[in-house]
């Protein structure tokens, strides 16, 4: 009798207890939800380039891709651009793609922005914010390192040293 | 530790203090006072006693209905702070800004405090469960024990437990038929009547002692539909903008559904109309009607992001404030409207003579890059700002995609000159980077569109509310406009006594009484607390 009546308080609280502790983890990560999480498999999307070209993500299966977002009003990602476009260089040939996406933006502005900086990747406009919305990316600039299974490596919000992106590149090469 | 076996035979958990079946005060120190407490039948709630685990302590807290006034008192503090200053979804500057600069030093306090986003956060949302945790356990505790004293109950009673009911009597001369008659009584007042060796136990109402109950279920469905909230995909509430003409996914439908804004409208009660003229004059501009016309797509077969989705018309509507579009549980609202240019108009002029060779008209969202005016004059657009200001370098930047401020750097290509002419051109400034030009850009005019905001909005855990809702009221209905009555009428040492007892409304149970004893030799029962309170006030 009274052993019943310890099993039976120990499931009522358990159950309460249960339902508090789901209440407040909701509640704390609510706002802090990443959509894209690091060891899942990223996202698939089609875009295309400044020339012409149809990019979509799950071709690259195989090789690793720096997938950047930026916007050419953002000023870090005036600064990383140079750094990016030098390691691409240096690790296109070694099975890194650098796929980059603008967001929003007109044509005119990011051609003038590419032209300027002299990018050779390819760039690519979200006009629809669809990949972004996708990624659930708020702050520019923001990188993903996608591995050559189509991985997330690694999510990365804000500026780029040129080391950083290097040795992010040497993170994903296959 | 043991359960406690009473003179009658009946075996009652440890810590009753009525005996469950016969009434007997059974914990010895209450029996000095004069009436019983008859509060949940004085069954053994909360039996301080099982206190040895952790278990049966963290119970006994939560049991304790002192403990849940001070969660009420203390959540109601809580809820108060908040109201003091705006809380963080209705200001529009950074929090940490935002307060210290409107308020001070008490701003910055309450800020750093944490009241800035105070009914969402964990403590506050801790003392409400904590308040539903002890709903539960309060319920529980007390309504377990006093179901099963009232089934307990015998038609015999003990003779303390009678004497100590607040409506006693004891009568001396009574006949047989006299307790005919009072059965018929209260068989015709719906009373349920017992019978056990010529005593009589009436009872009506029981049911009514579970109202509080009821309605404790009601709130915790309540509490439920709020947690249900946190589930991904039950409650939607996402703003939406969108440009005339543009067709925008609608956020957390799956990607499934989309919205294109035919046109949004703007409409002022008529100042000339007779009827109005009045109030408009005292209230100045007063809008009549926000509206957008809008057409519904569902989206047809598979699509990745990036792609144009195939859509299918579902349905065209008009927009209106309380007149959402819904759609498979989403309603879609209208509750904003601002304007953003949309182009810019130029006239390429000769500075001197004034002469017009032609416009340029320079969309703001996807600008051209070349304009050519014929008769060998051109402009191109060599940098474009949509929202202008000068960097940290003293450079032309833009601060945003938006079109909020937009400036351009223009060259002018004439036949005069072949090399072309660079102008600066922003609102209201124009510079020659490159000294004094022939030509300029003369500003013609601006075009704006209309960008309507909606709220899109999906609540599945409504019909919990709803059914929460009904519940409480069920429960509040029920203990508020019944009354549990019971009437005893027994022999005891060769007289009648009668004893009555009611969880409210005594008066009612008097007059009810009356009835009941009429026509017979019986005689009112005293109600021992007021007969108390007037000897007291005589003395």
């Amino acid at each position: 009798m009274k052993k019943r009546r310890l099993v039976m308080r120990t499931i009522i609280l358990l159950i309460l207890g249960a339902a508090v502790a789901y209440s407040l983890y909701a509640n704390l990560t609510k706002d802090t939800k990443q959509k894209v999480a690091v060891g899942e498999k990223a996202p698939d999307f089609v875009l295309t380039d400044m020339d012409g070209n149809k990019h979509r993500l799950s071709d690259y299966r195989g090789q690793g891709v720096f997938l950047n977002f930026w916007g050419t009003w953002c000023p870090p990602c005036k600064k990383e651009m140079p750094y990016i476009n030098n390691q691409y260089q240096q690790y296109k040939d070694k099975g890194v793609q650098v796929l980059s996406v603008d967001i929003q933006e007109s044509e005119l502005q990011v051609r003038q922005f590419a032209e300027h900086y002299k990018l050779d990747f390819p760039i690519m406009i979200d006009t629809d914010k669809e990949v972004m919305t996708a990624y659930g990316i708020n702050p520019l600039p923001a990188t993903f390192l996608i591995d050559k299974n189509g991985e997330v490596v690694k999510y990365h919000t804000g500026e780029m040293t040129e080391k950083m992106v290097r040795e992010f590149m040497e993170k994903i090469k296959p | 530790m043991n359960d406690v076996k009473c003179e009658c035979g009946h075996v009652n958990p440890h810590g009753t203090v009525l005996c469950e079946a016969c009434g007997k005060v059974l914990d010895e120190t209450d029996n000095r006072k004069e009436l019983l407490d008859m509060r949940y039948e004085g069954s053994a709630r909360r039996s301080q006693t099982y206190n040895k685990t952790i278990i049966d302590k963290i119970w006994n807290f939560f049991s304790s209905v002192k403990v849940g006034v001070w969660l009420i008192i203390i959540t109601l503090i809580a809820s108060i702070l908040g109201t003091i200053l705006p809380q963080e979804m209705y200001i529009n500057l950074p929090p940490d800004v935002y307060y210290e600069q409107e308020y001070g030093w008490f701003g910055k306090l309450y800020y750093q405090l944490g009241f800035h986003d105070l009914y969402g956060s964990w403590w506050y949302l801790l003392l409400i469960a904590m308040i539903g945790i002890s709903l539960v356990i309060c319920s529980l505790d007390r309504v377990v024990p006093l179901y099963k004293a009232l089934k307990a109950q015998r038609v015999t009673r003990h003779e303390g437990f009678l004497k100590r009911q607040r409506v006693f009597g004891a009568n001396s001369e009574a006949e047989q038929t006299d307790l005919e008659t009072v059965k018929k009584h209260l068989q015709a007042k719906r009373y349920h009547v017992r019978e056990e060796n010529g005593d009589i136990l009436a009872e009506k109402n029981r049911f009514s002692r579970w109202g509080p109950y009821v309605n404790h279920i009601g709130l915790i469905i309540f509490l439920f539909g709020g947690m249900l909230r946190f589930i991904p995909g039950f409650y939607v509430n996402e703003d939406l903008w969108v440009r005339e003409g543009e067709t925008a996914l609608v956020p957390e439908t799956n990607e499934q559904y989309y919205i294109k804004n035919n046109q949004f409208i703007l409409e002022h009660y008529d100042k000339n109309n007779k009827t109005f003229e009045k109030a408009l004059n005292r209230a100045g501009e007063v809008v009549k009607n926000y509206q957008s016309n809008v057409v519904l797509y569902q989206r047809e077969g598979e699509k990745i992001p990036g792609e144009k989705p195939k859509l299918k018309k579902l349905e065209e509507y008009k927009i209106r404030v309380n007149q959402p579009l819904s759609f498979n549980g989403y309603s879609v609202f209208q509750s904003s409207f601002k304007t953003e240019f949309k182009a810019m108009t130029f006239a390429l002029t000769n500075k001197s003579t004034n002469q017009a060779f032609g416009e340029v008209k320079v969309d703001l969202t996807n600008p051209q890059e070349k304009y050519d005016l014929g008769n060998g004059y051109s402009v191109e657009l060599l940098n474009y700002f949509p929202d202008f200001e000068f960097d940290d370098n003293g450079e032309p930047s833009t601060k945003s995609r938006v079109p909020n401020n937009p400036a351009f750097i223009f060259r002018m290509n004439t036949p005069d000159k072949p090399k072309g002419e660079t102008s600066f051109v922003a609102i209201r400034q124009t510079i020659e980077p490159f000294g004094n030009n022939t030509y300029k850009l003369a500003f013609k005019g601006i075009e704006t569109k209309n960008v309507s905001g909606f709220i899109v909005r999906k609540d599945s855990s409504l019909w919990v509310f709803i059914i929460g809702g009904i519940i409480f009221m069920i429960g509040v209905i029920q203990g508020a406009y019944w009354n549990h009555r019971r009437i005893w009428v027994q022999r005891k040492n060769g007289q009648v006594w009668i004893a009555a007892h009611t969880n409210k409304n005594w008066y009612g149970l008097k007059r009810e009484l009356e009835a009941i004893l009429a026509g017979t030799k019986l005689t009112m029962p005293d109600d021992q607390l007021q007969r108390d309170k007037e000897v007291k006030e005589v003395v």
